[in-house]
C-alpha cells in the first residue's frame, strides 16, 4: 500500500454518532416492548426517530467536510479480547459510510410516512414499524461499523429483521417459505463472511479496517484471493447476486415498503458496500476482481432476462433489482475509479428503485392488492400522482438522460469498455445489452399497467389514487430519481475519494462519444420495442411462448439448479440423520416389543427409542472411535 | 508394560471358556436324557415353586427395597472387616474416618427409617 | 506394620466439596427429622448457604495450585474457575427447583402410588408441600461434579463420576407429572449411563496398563516417553473419551439426551443442561491437556471428526423436532460440538474459551428452561411447539425474553452466544483447526434456523385455542429468569472481564 490509512478520533458532533444507531434501536425496543399499549401513536415514533437520525446523519455530513482527516470512528468500548486480539465496539463515519447513512436514513424516512398509510387497515401496524426501525438500526450498525465484526453484527441484524419482514404476513403459506429461503441462502453468504473474518484474524491478527488495508500488501496472493471470494460469497448472499440469486425475488412476499426499503433500496446493497469497504483486498487481485466483473455481468444479464417475462409487478421490479446490482457489482469489479461509479448508481438506484416499489404498491393499492401487470391497463387516467413519479422513475431506470439513471449507468458501461484486454468488449457488451434489456422490460411494465385498455378483474370498478400520505414521498422520491443522478456524478466520486483511491482512467477500447451514442440507441431500441408489443395491452392468459421465454419465466432454471444442488442433498442429509437416530433401528424391533410390554408397551411406543437400540448405537460409536484411534496409530489410513 | 503381561490372562478366559463349553456341550451329548415333573420344574431354593400369574409374576418391590438394605450393611461390614484388622497401622486418622463412614451410613439408616422403608406394611 | 504413609491433606481446597457433601447428608437428616410440611423451609435456605459458602471457599482459594490428598486432587485455575462456574449455576438452578408458586406441590413427586390430579395428590401438594428429596440429591450431584473437575486421577474421577451420576439418575424419574416418561427417562440414561461408565472404567484398566499409573502426570511422563503398547494407549483414551462424551452428550453418545431432557422435571434438565455439561467438559480438557497432550495428534482427527458428527446431529436433528425440550436438548448436543471444538485447540486459548463458553451457555440455558416452566396449562407444562404459537400476543414480556434467549443460542451478536461461538472458533482457528471451524461456522448458521421458526412462530402466528398462558413466575423463577437473561446479555456486549478471568485460569497443574 502507497500510504497508510489512519483514523481520527470522533470530537464534537461527531462524537455524538452513536445516537445515529441508538435512535431507532431505541425506538424498535419502545415499539415491540409496550405492546399494544403503543397502538395508536407507535408509527409515528418509528418515522419520527428515522427523521431524527436523518437530521443527525445530515449535521455529521456538514461536520464531517470541514475535518481534515475525513475519516473519524468512535471506540464505544472494548467488545472482545482475547490474547493480542482485540475487537472494539467502534463506530466509522467516512465518505463511504456517510452518504449510505444519508441514503438508509433519508429513503428510509420517506418510506416509513409511506407505510403509515400503506399499512393504515393493518392491526400488525406498529409491529411493522418495530421491526422497521429494528432494520434501520441494524443497517447503520452494518454502514457504520469500523471493523469487520462491526460489520457482521449489523449483518446478521438486518438478515433477521428481513426474515421478520418477509415473514410478516405469516397466513399466506408463500410468505413463510419465502422466509425461510431468504433465511437459509443468506446463510450461506453469512458463513463464508465468518470465516473470511476468522481468516482475517488468523492471518492479521485484527479486524479493523484500518489494521487490514494497512496490512493487507504482506499476505500472499492465495490467501488474498480465498479472502476475497469468501467476502465475495457473503456478498452475493445478502445482494441476491449470482449464485444466491433465488431469495430475492420471492422475498417479495413481505409488505411493499418492506420491498422497497430492504428488498431495493439499502439492505441488498451491503454487498456492495461490503466490496466497495474492503476495496483494498480485492484491488491487491486481479483474479477477485475478474471474479466480481463477472458475477456482476451475469447475474445483470440473468436478471434483465427474467425480468422481461414475468408478469407480478412486484417480480419484475425485483429481478430488476438484481439486475442493477450486477451492475454496482460490475461497477466494484471494474476498480480503481469505478468504484465510486457504482456507489453513484447505488445511491440513484436507491431512489428510483424505491419510487418504482411504492409506486407499484400505490397500484396494488387502489386495486384491491392486484399483482398481475396483465390485469391493469389504462391506470394513468386514475391516478394521476402515481402515474407521473411512477413514470420518471422508469424514464430514470431506463437511463434516458437526462435523468439520473443516464449519469450513474452509462459511465460503468464506458468503465467496462476500459478493462485492458479483451473482456472490455465482453463486459462492455454485457453492459449495453443489460441497458437494451432493462428499457425493454421497464418499458412493458409501464405500458401494461398505466396504459392500454383496461384488462381488469370484474371486482374493480373505481381504482382511487391513494391518500396524500402516500403520494408525498413518491414525488419527493421522484424528484430524486430526476436529478441525484446528474447532481452527484460529479461531487460524489471526488467525495469518496479517501476511502476508494484516487481517480484513474483506463483507455477505453470505443471512443466515450460512440459508448454513450451506442447506450442511448440500445436503450431507444429496446423502449420503442416495449411500446410497438405492448401499447395495446396483452392477453390475460399465459400465451405458449418458445424456449428461451419459458426458461426465463421459470427464473431460468435457478431454481431447480439450487433445489438440486442445495435442497436434495439437505434433504437426504435430514432424513439419513432422522433414520439412524432411531427411527430406523427403532422401527425394526418397534413391532417385537410392542407384543411383550403389554399395556406400558403402547406408552413406551410414543418414545421414539429403546435402551438396547440405543446401547446398540452406542456400542457400535465405541467400536468406530477404538478402531480409528488404532487406525491413525499404526497409519492404516495412510 | 507390553500386552505379553496379558497373555496369561487371556489364556485362563481361554481355558475357562473352553472348560465352560465343553461340560454343557458333552453333557447335552452323553448324558441321559429321561424327563419327569420334578425336573421339568423351576428350581427355587429347593422349595417347591410358587405358582406364576399368567404374563410373568410380579411381586412386591419391598422384597428390592430390603434386598439394597442388607446390601448396604453388608458393605459396611466389609470395610469394617480391614480397617478392624490394620488399626494399629491407620491410628487415629484411621479412626477417625471410619466413625465419618460409620455416620454417613447412619444417617441414610434414620432417612430409610424415619421414612418407614423398615416396615413392611 | 506401619510403613503407611499417611497423604498430606489440604482442608481448605477441599473445603467446597466437603462443604457440600456435608450439607447433602444434613439434607438427608432433615427429611428424615423434620415434619413434611416444613421441609422446604429448611432444604432451601440450607442448600443456598451450603452454596454460597462453598463459593466462598472456592475465591479464597483463587490463584492456588497444587496437588493434594496424594496427587488425587487437583486445585489450580480451571479446577477452581469449574468449580466457581458449577456453583453459581448450581444456585441459579437450584431457584428453579425450589419454585413452588407455579402449581401447588412443585415439580417433583411426593408419592409415586398417587397419581397427578387425584384428591390425595392435591391435598397433599396443599397440606405438606412437595417431595424435597430433590435437594439432598442435587447437593450430592453437584459435590461430586466439584470433585470431578478437581480429579488428577483417573480412580478419583471415575469415583466422581459415579457420585454426581447416580443422584441425576434419580433426579430424572421425579416429576410429578408425565410420570411414565419421567421414569422411563430415568431408567434410560441410568442404563446407558451405566453402560459408559463401564466403558470408562474399562478405559482406565488399559492405561493403567499402558503407564502403570493412574495419576495425569505420571500418564503424561509415559505418554511423552513413549514406550509400552499403543495398542493399550489407544484403546484406553479412546474408552476414556467415550465415557466423557457420554456425559458431554456428543454424538455417537448423545442417544439419551433428547429423552432425558424431555422426561425429566424440567428444573432437573436445566441443571443436567448447565452443571452436568460443565463438568464433563472440565474432566474432558482436564484428561486432554493434563494426561495426553502428547498425544493429540493421533486423537484430533478422530475426537475431531465426533464434533463435527455431533454438530451437524445436533443441528440438523433441531430442525426436525416438535417439542421445546427435545429442541433444547438437540440444541444442547449441537453445543457440546462447539465446546469440542474449542477443546480440540489444544491451546492456552481452547482452555479460556471453553471455560467461556460454558458459562455463557449455562446461563442461557437455565434461562431457556425457566421459560419452559412458565408456559403451562392446566395439565402442567405445555412443550409442543405447536402450543407456542402466537405466545407473543398472550405475554409479549416471556415471548421477548425467550425470543432473546434463542437469538443467542442461535449466535446473533450483542448476546453471549456470539461471543462464546467466536471465542471457540478462534482459538480452534488460531490452533491451526481450519476445518473444525468451517465445520462449525456452516452448522451455526444452520441451526439458528429452529431457534428462528420459533420465534417467528411465537411472534407471527395467531394465538390458537390451545395457545397456553405463561404462569406468572413466583419470585424463585423470576430470580433464575432475571440473572440468565442479564448475564446472556452482558457476556454479549461486556465479554471483556470473563475472558480476562478465563485467561488467567486457563493454566493446569500437572
Amino acid at each position: 500500500m502507497e500510504h497508510t490509512v489512519q483514523f481520527a478520533p470522533a470530537t464534537g458532533l461527531l462524537s455524538g454518532m452513536w445516537l445515529l444507531v441508538a435512535l431507532p434501536a431505541v425506538s424498535a425496543a419502545v415499539l415491540l416492548l409496550l405492546g399494544r399499549r403503543a397502538d395508536r401513536w407507535g408509527h409515528w415514533l418509528g418515522c419520527l426517530s428515522v427523521g431524527a437520525a436523518f437530521v443527525l446523519g445530515l449535521l455529521s455530513f456538514f461536520a464531517l467536510r470541514g475535518q481534515e482527516n475525513r475519516a473519524v470512528q468512535l471506540n464505544l468500548w472494548e467488545f472482545i479480547s482475547a490474547g493480542s486480539f482485540r475487537v472494539d465496539f467502534g463506530l466509522l463515519f467516512d465518505p463511504l459510510s456517510a452518504v449510505f447513512v444519508l441514503l438508509i436514513t433519508g429513503v428510509g424516512f420517506l418510506i416509513h410516512v409511506y407505510a403509515v398509510g400503506y399499512m393504515e387497515h393493518d392491526e400488525g401496524r406498529r409491529r411493522f414499524f418495530g421491526y422497521f426501525n429494528l432494520f434501520v438500526a441494524a443497517m447503520l450498525v452494518l454502514v457504520l461499523g469500523n471493523n469487520y465484526v462491526m460489520t457482521f453484527l449489523g449483518w446478521e441484524g438486518v438478515g433477521l429483521a428481513s426474515y421478520l419482514l418477509i415473514s410478516f404476513w405469516y397466513v399466506r403459506p408463500s410468505a413463510a417459505t419465502a422466509g425461510k429461503k431468504a433465511f437459509l441462502m443468506n446463510r450461506v453468504g453469512d458463513a463464508a463472511f465468518v470465516i473470511a473474518i476468522f481468516l482475517l484474524f488468523a492471518q492479521l491478527g485484527t479486524v479493523n479496517f484500518d489494521g487490514v488495508a494497512n496490512q493487507v500488501h504482506t499476505l500472499s496472493s492465495g490467501v488474498t484471493l480465498m479472502l476475497g471470494l469468501l467476502l465475495l460469497l457473503g456478498a452475493t448472499g445478502k445482494s441476491g447476486q449470482f449464485p444466491l440469486t433465488a431469495w430475492l425475488p420471492d422475498a417479495m412476499e413481505g409488505p411493499t415498503p418492506v420491498s422497497a426499503l430492504i428488498h431495493a433500496a439499502t439492505m441488498v446493497t451491503g454487498g456492495v458496500y461490503l466490496i466497495a469497504r474492503s476495496n483494498f483486498i480485492f484491488t491487491a487481485n486481479s483474479t477477485l476482481q475478474l471474479v466480481v466483473v463477472s458475477v456482476g455481468a451475469l447475474t445483470l444479464l440473468i436478471g434483465a432476462i427474467i425480468g422481461c417475462a414475468k408478469d407480478d409487478i412486484k417480480r419484475v421490479l425485483a429481478w430488476s433489482t438484481v439486475s442493477q446490482i450486477g451492475y454496482m457489482f460490475l461497477g466494484v469489479g471494474l476498480g480503481g475509479a469505478a468504484y465510486a461509479l457504482a456507489i453513484v448508481h447505488l445511491l440513484a438506484h436507491g431512489f428510483f428503485k424505491a419510487g418504482l416499489f411504492l409506486g407499484a404498491g400505490s397500484v396494488m393499492h387502489g386495486m384491491r392488492d392486484q399483482v398481475d401487470i396483465r390485469r391493469f391497463g389504462g391506470l394513468w387516467k386514475y391516478m394521476k400522482i402515481t402515474w407521473v413519479t411512477f413514470g420518471l422513475a422508469w424514464l430514470a431506470i431506463i437511463g434516458l438522460p437526462p435523468l439520473s439513471g443516464f449519469f450513474s449507468k452509462e459511465p460503468i458501461i464506458v468503465a467496462a469498455f476500459e478493462r485492458k484486454d479483451w473482456t472490455a468488449w465482453l463486459f462492455g457488451i454485457a453492459a449495453l445489452l443489460g441497458a437494451g434489456l432493462t428499457a425493454f422490460y421497464m418499458t412493458r411494465l409501464f405500458m401494461l399497467t398505466f396504459h392500454g385498455p383496461k384488462r381488469w378483474t370484474d371486482d374493480i370498478e373505481h381504482p382511487h389514487e391513494s391518500p396524500p400520505i402516500m403520494t408525498i414521498p413518491l414525488v419527493l422520491l421522484a424528484v430524486g430519481s430526476v436529478a441525484a443522478g446528474g447532481l452527484m456524478v460529479g461531487p460524489v466520486p471526488k467525495w469518496l475519494t479517501p476511502v476508494l483511491g484516487h481517480e484513474v482512467r483506463g483507455e477505453a477500447v470505443l471512443a466515450h462519444s460512440a459508448i454513450t451514442i451506442l447506450a442511448i440507441a440500445v436503450t431507444l431500441i429496446g423502449a420503442g420495442l416495449a411500446y410497438l408489443l405492448f401499447r395495446d395491452g396483452t392477453a390475460t392468459a399465459p400465451q405458449p411462448a418458445g424456449a428461451l421465454v419459458t426458461a426465463a419465466r421459470k427464473n431460468l432454471y435457478i431454481d431447480a439448479f439450487n433445489e438440486a444442488v442445495f435442497e436434495k442433498p439437505g434433504i437426504f442429509l435430514t432424513r439419513a440423520l432422522v433414520f439412524l437416530d432411531g427411527k430406523g433401528i427403532d422401527g425394526a424391533v418397534n413391532g417385537i416389543a410392542a407384543s411383550v410390554g403389554g399395556g406400558s408397551g403402547r406408552l413406551r411406543r410414543l418414545q421414539t427409542g429403546f435402551v438396547r437400540s440405543y446401547a446398540m448405537s452406542m456400542l457400535t460409536g465405541a467400536l468406530l472411535v477404538v478402531a480409528a484411534f488404532l487406525a491413525v496409530q499404526y497409519g492404516w489410513f495412510a | 508394560m507390553s500386552l505379553s503381561a496379558y497373555v496369561p490372562i487371556i489364556a485362563l478366559f481361554a481355558l475357562a471358556a473352553a472348560f465352560a463349553l465343553f461340560s454343557v456341550g458333552v453333557s447335552q451329548i452323553v448324558g441321559p436324557k429321561r424327563y419327569n415333573r420334578a425336573k421339568l420344574e423351576a428350581y427355587e431354593c429347593g422349595i417347591e415353586p410358587s405358582p406364576q400369574p399368567v404374563g410373568g409374576g410380579r411381586f412386591p418391590i419391598k422384597f428390592y427395597l430390603t434386598a439394597m438394605l442388607f446390601i448396604i450393611f453388608d458393605i459396611e461390614i466389609i470395610f469394617l472387616y480391614p480397617w478392624a484388622v490394620t488399626f494399629d497401622a491407620l491410628g487415629l486418622f484411621g479412626f477417625v474416618e471410619m466413625i465419618l463412614f460409620i455416620t454417613t451410613v447412619f444417617i441414610a439408616y434414620a432417612y430409610v427409617w424415619r421414612r418407614g422403608g423398615l416396615e413392611w406394611d | 506394620m506401619n510403613d503407611l504413609k499417611l497423604p498430606a491433606i489440604d482442608y481448605a481446597a477441599l473445603a467446597p466439596m466437603l462443604i457440600l457433601f456435608g450439607v447433602a447428608c444434613l439434607g438427608v437428616l432433615v427429611e428424615a427429622a423434620v415434619p413434611r410440611a416444613r421441609r422446604g423451609l429448611v432444604q432451601v435456605p440450607l442448600g443456598l448457604l451450603g452454596l454460597v459458602a462453598a463459593l466462598v471457599f472456592v475465591i479464597a482459594e483463587a490463584g492456588t495450585r497444587k496437588r493434594t490428598a496424594g496427587e488425587a486432587i487437583a486445585i489450580d485455575g480451571p479446577a477452581l474457575f469449574l468449580q466457581g462456574a458449577i456453583i453459581v449455576l448450581g444456585v441459579v438452578a437450584l431457584l428453579l427447583i425450589a419454585e413452588r408458586s407455579l402449581e401447588p406441590g412443585g415439580p417433583f413427586v411426593a408419592q409415586p402410588a398417587r397419581p397427578v390430579g387425584s384428591e390425595a395428590d392435591r391435598s397433599q401438594a396443599a397440606g405438606e408441600g412437595g417431595a424435597t428429596e430433590a435437594y439432598p440429591l442435587v447437593m450430592f450431584a453437584l459435590a461430586g461434579m466439584l470433585l470431578f473437575v478437581a480429579a488428577n486421577d483417573l480412580l478419583t474421577m471415575f469415583v466422581a463420576l459415579e457420585v454426581f451420576s447416580l443422584p441425576l439418575y434419580l433426579l430424572c424419574a421425579l416429576a410429578r407429572r408425565r410420570r411414565l416418561l419421567s421414569q422411563e427417562a430415568a431408567l434410560k440414561y441410568f442404563l446407558l449411563g451405566a453402560y459408559a461408565s463401564a466403558f470408562f472404567l474399562f478405559g482406565i484398566a488399559l492405561i493403567y496398563g499402558y503407564a502403570g499409573a493412574i495419576t495425569f502426570s505420571r500418564i503424561h511422563q509415559a505418554v511423552t516417553a513413549g514406550t509400552g503398547s499403543g495398542v493399550l494407549l489407544f484403546a484406553g483414551l479412546a474408552l476414556l473419551a467415550i465415557g466423557l462424551l457420554f456425559k458431554a452428550a456428543a454424538a455417537p453418545f448423545h442417544v439419551w439426551t433428547p429423552d432425558v431432557y424431555q422426561g425429566a422435571p424440567t428444573p432437573i434438565t436445566s441443571l443436567m443442561a448447565a452443571c452436568t455439561k460443565t463438568a464433563a467438559f472440565g474432566a474432558l480438557l482436564r484428561v486432554l491437556y493434563v494426561g495426553f497432550p502428547g498425544a493429540t495428534w493421533d486423537f484430533r482427527p478422530i475426537i475431531g471428526v465426533i464434533a463435527i458428527l455431533t454438530m451437524l446431529v445436533g443441528a440438523v436433528l433441531a430442525v426436525t423436532q416438535t417439542d421445546m425440550k427435545r429442541l433444547l436438548a438437540y440444541s444442547s448436543i449441537a453445543n457440546a460440538g462447539y465446546l469440542l471444538v474449542g477443546v480440540l485447540a489444544m491451546t492456552p486459548e481452547g482452555v479460556s474459551s471453553t471455560l467461556f463458553y460454558l458459562v455463557a451457555y449455562g446461563f442461557t440455558v437455565i434461562a431457556a428452561f425457566a421459560v419452559v416452566t412458565l408456559v403451562r396449562d392446566a395439565d402442567g407444562e405445555a412443550t409442543h411447539l405447536s402450543r407456542w404459537a402466537g405466545l407473543g400476543r398472550r405475554s409479549p414480556l416471556f415471548a421477548g425474553v425467550f425470543t432473546f434467549l434463542l437469538l443467542a443460542f442461535a449466535g446473533i451478536p450483542l448476546t453471549s452466544g456470539f461471543t462464546s461461538k467466536f471465542a471457540v472458533f478462534g482459538a480452534a482457528f488460531g490452533g491451526g483447526q481450519v476445518w473444525l471451524v468451517v465445520a462449525g461456522v456452516v452448522t451455526s448458521m444452520l441451526l439458528a434456523f429452529p431457534y428462528l421458526r420459533v420465534v417467528v412462530m411465537m411472534w407471527l402466528s395467531e394465538p390458537g385455542e390451545s395457545t397456553p398462558s405463561v404462569s406468572v413466575p413466583g419470585a424463585f423463577t423470576s430470580a433464575a429468569l432475571v440473572i440468565g437473561v442479564l448475564v446472556t446479555l452482558l457476556l454479549g456486549v461486556l465479554p471483556g472481564p470473563l475472558l480476562d478471568l478465563t485467561t488467567r485460569a486457563g493454566d493446569f497443574v500437572r
